[in-house]
């Protein structure tokens, strides 16, 4: 289904070092994803994990290093809609009334080109994009009315809409519930079988999700464990047992 | 040609009159386009870009009258000009940036009062407060071909100028240019002020950008309902602010400026009843127990 399926990496960092001041963030960092994986990124708070994924999809730009999206150099893609990105929280105003479906179909812009006619197809990929983040019923809700879950849900289902290749999210459950985060992983894994496509997750609660990674990476400035969720749990870290006291046990780890 | 085709048309009261006619028409076209940009605008916390471009776009009206050209076209110029170098400032973000802002705004409305000043019909009064009762059929195809510009293109890059006020971040990723679209949205509150300088004059564009929007998003619920909210009444404060001149003999910029004042007092008003009687525990101190 996806023509690029084990030729060329959805996504790759290679030695890729970023500081904001002197003391650099990022040392030396590669990451490398392919379709269909599901892969956790984790580190302990200030490990650089967003700075990271700035990185990673183009806005912020790398002192040393290369990042390839698809290939090509962040600045350079041209179908951008095959990376989604979901930011770490909502930035949108609490007082701007605006329907949770409103917010889902700009998500469809970047596939549908922004300046041309919503076709049925792009109509049907929010309609499917509001159902897997199960928000269907939620659609002409006031985004101001929903919880801080569902919210998130709708950030994700925003993602969606362009049916991404890759998509990367920034802790988009903290401070979710465990029936929210249900749904949340539902979401992500039908994405990852259903359409092939690959995800980054940066999260601190993986205990909805770690049966389903392919791998986890630790990320503390470098890359500290890249590798099976079984393998990180040898070290003594687990991220079912650990869920929530993750930040504390990758401290431990070298 | 003294009127628009077939004027007078049989309007009623108080627009019975060809003079009224044209004043309803260029009032309706900026009644309707200055709150759809207002309602980007609002949301991007830039609601007051629409009053400093207007201050800039006063150079333009002194150095049409000054040239004897017609400051339409003159004003447009200079206000389009300042919206891409507002814009540009604004991108990056610093302290200077806000005092040269400053000086784009009150340098223009210098400007402008200083170049009228050398010219032989010095008077700025109807572009600073606007003047529409004395429309002509040349000002009001004027308005009617920018205020048509400005809602075409509303309606093709609505979407993603939303997609942009509610996270520009996430929509530069996508690949939607929020750059550009963010000075598209500077330009377009440029044209909005110059079709609405002979409405309610540059001083006054703001408020008919930004009080329709106050009072539509206080009862909307969708982004869509906003903006079809503002320019209802936008609508509705130009057609109310024209009676009420012409049967009182007021300023008709300030009047329909003060109409739309009003509408946002009652619908608040209305507002806070409506979300009181829905809390009848906030009933207070009246209803208290025993």
């Amino acid at each position: 289904m996806n023509l690029s399926n084990g030729v060329a990496p959805v996504l790759s960092a290679r030695g890729v070092s970023f500081a904001y001041g002197p003391e650099p963030v990022l040392e030396d960092v590669g990451v490398e994803l392919s379709s269909g994986e599901f892969v956790a990124l984790v580190g302990p708070n200030g490990s650089g994990k967003s700075t990271l994924v700035r990185v990673l999809v183009g806005l912020l730009t790398p002192r040393s290093g290369t990042v390839r999206l698809f290939g090509e150099p962040p600045d350079r893609l041209r179908r951008r809609w095959r990376v989604g990105y979901v930011p770490q929280r909502l930035r949108i105003a609490p007082d701007l009334p605006v329907t949770v479906g409103e917010v889902v179909a700009t998500g469809r812009l970047p596939r549908q080109g922004w300046w041309r006619r919503t076709r049925p197809a792009d109509r049907a990929a929010v309609d499917h994009a509001l159902e897997s983040a199960g928000l269907a019923d939620l659609r002409r809700r006031p985004l101001a009315e929903l919880s801080g879950g569902q919210q998130q849900r709708v950030l994700i289902a925003k993602a969606l809409a362009s049916e991404p290749e890759l998509l990367i999210l920034d802790e988009p459950v903290a401070g979710v519930d465990a029936a929210a985060q249900r749904q949340f992983r539902d979401s992500l894994v039908h994405l990852v079988e259903e359409h092939g496509a690959a995800v980054l997750l940066i999260s601190h609660e993986l205990g909805a999700v770690a049966d389903d990674l392919d791998r986890v990476i630790v990320l503390k400035r470098r890359v500290v464990f890249d590798g099976p969720p079984a393998e990180l749990a040898a070290t003594g870290v687990s991220l079912g047992i650990h869920a929530d006291d993750l930040p504390l046990w990758l401290e431990e780890l070298a | 040609m003294d009127a628009m085709p077939g004027m007078p048309w049989p309007l009623p009261w108080p627009f019975d009159r060809t003079y009224m006619q044209l004043a309803l028409v260029a009032g309706m076209v900026v009644g309707a386009a200055a709150p759809c940009v207002g309602t980007f605008l609002v949301q991007k916390r830039l609601s007051l870009l629409g009053d400093g471009l207007g201050h800039a776009a006063v150079a333009g009206v002194g150095a049409g009258l000054l040239v004897g050209t017609g400051p339409t076209w003159t004003a447009l110029a200079v206000a389009v000009g300042a919206a891409v170098v507002v814009e540009w400032l604004r991108t990056r973000g610093s302290a200077s940036g806000d005092l040269a802002l400053a000086l784009i705004f009150y340098g223009g409305i210098a400007a402008g009062v200083v170049l009228a000043s050398r010219s032989t019909d010095a008077n700025l009064q109807p572009y600073l407060f606007g003047s529409i009762l004395t429309v002509g059929p040349d000002d009001a195809y004027a308005v009617l071909g920018l205020g048509a510009a400005i809602v075409a293109t509303v309606a093709v890059t609505g979407r993603a100028l939303l997609a942009v006020v509610l996270d520009e971040e996430s929509a530069r990723v996508s690949g939607i240019p929020a750059r550009l679209l963010n000075v598209l949205l500077a330009v377009l509150t440029a044209v909005t002020i110059v079709a609405s300088m002979r409405v309610v004059g540059v001083l006054l564009v703001a408020a008919l950008m930004v009080l329709p929007v106050a009072s539509a998003r206080l009862v909307a619920r969708s982004f869509r309902g906003t903006m079809l909210g503002a320019v209802a009444v936008g609508l509705t404060s130009v057609v109310l602010g024209l009676a009420a001149s012409r049967q009182w003999a007021l300023a008709s910029g300030g009047t329909i400026v003060l109409v739309a004042v009003a509408t946002f007092v009652v619908v608040s008003v209305f507002q806070a009843v409506r979300a009181g009687a829905a809390r009848p525990d906030a009933g207070g101190l009246l209803s208290g127990p025993g």
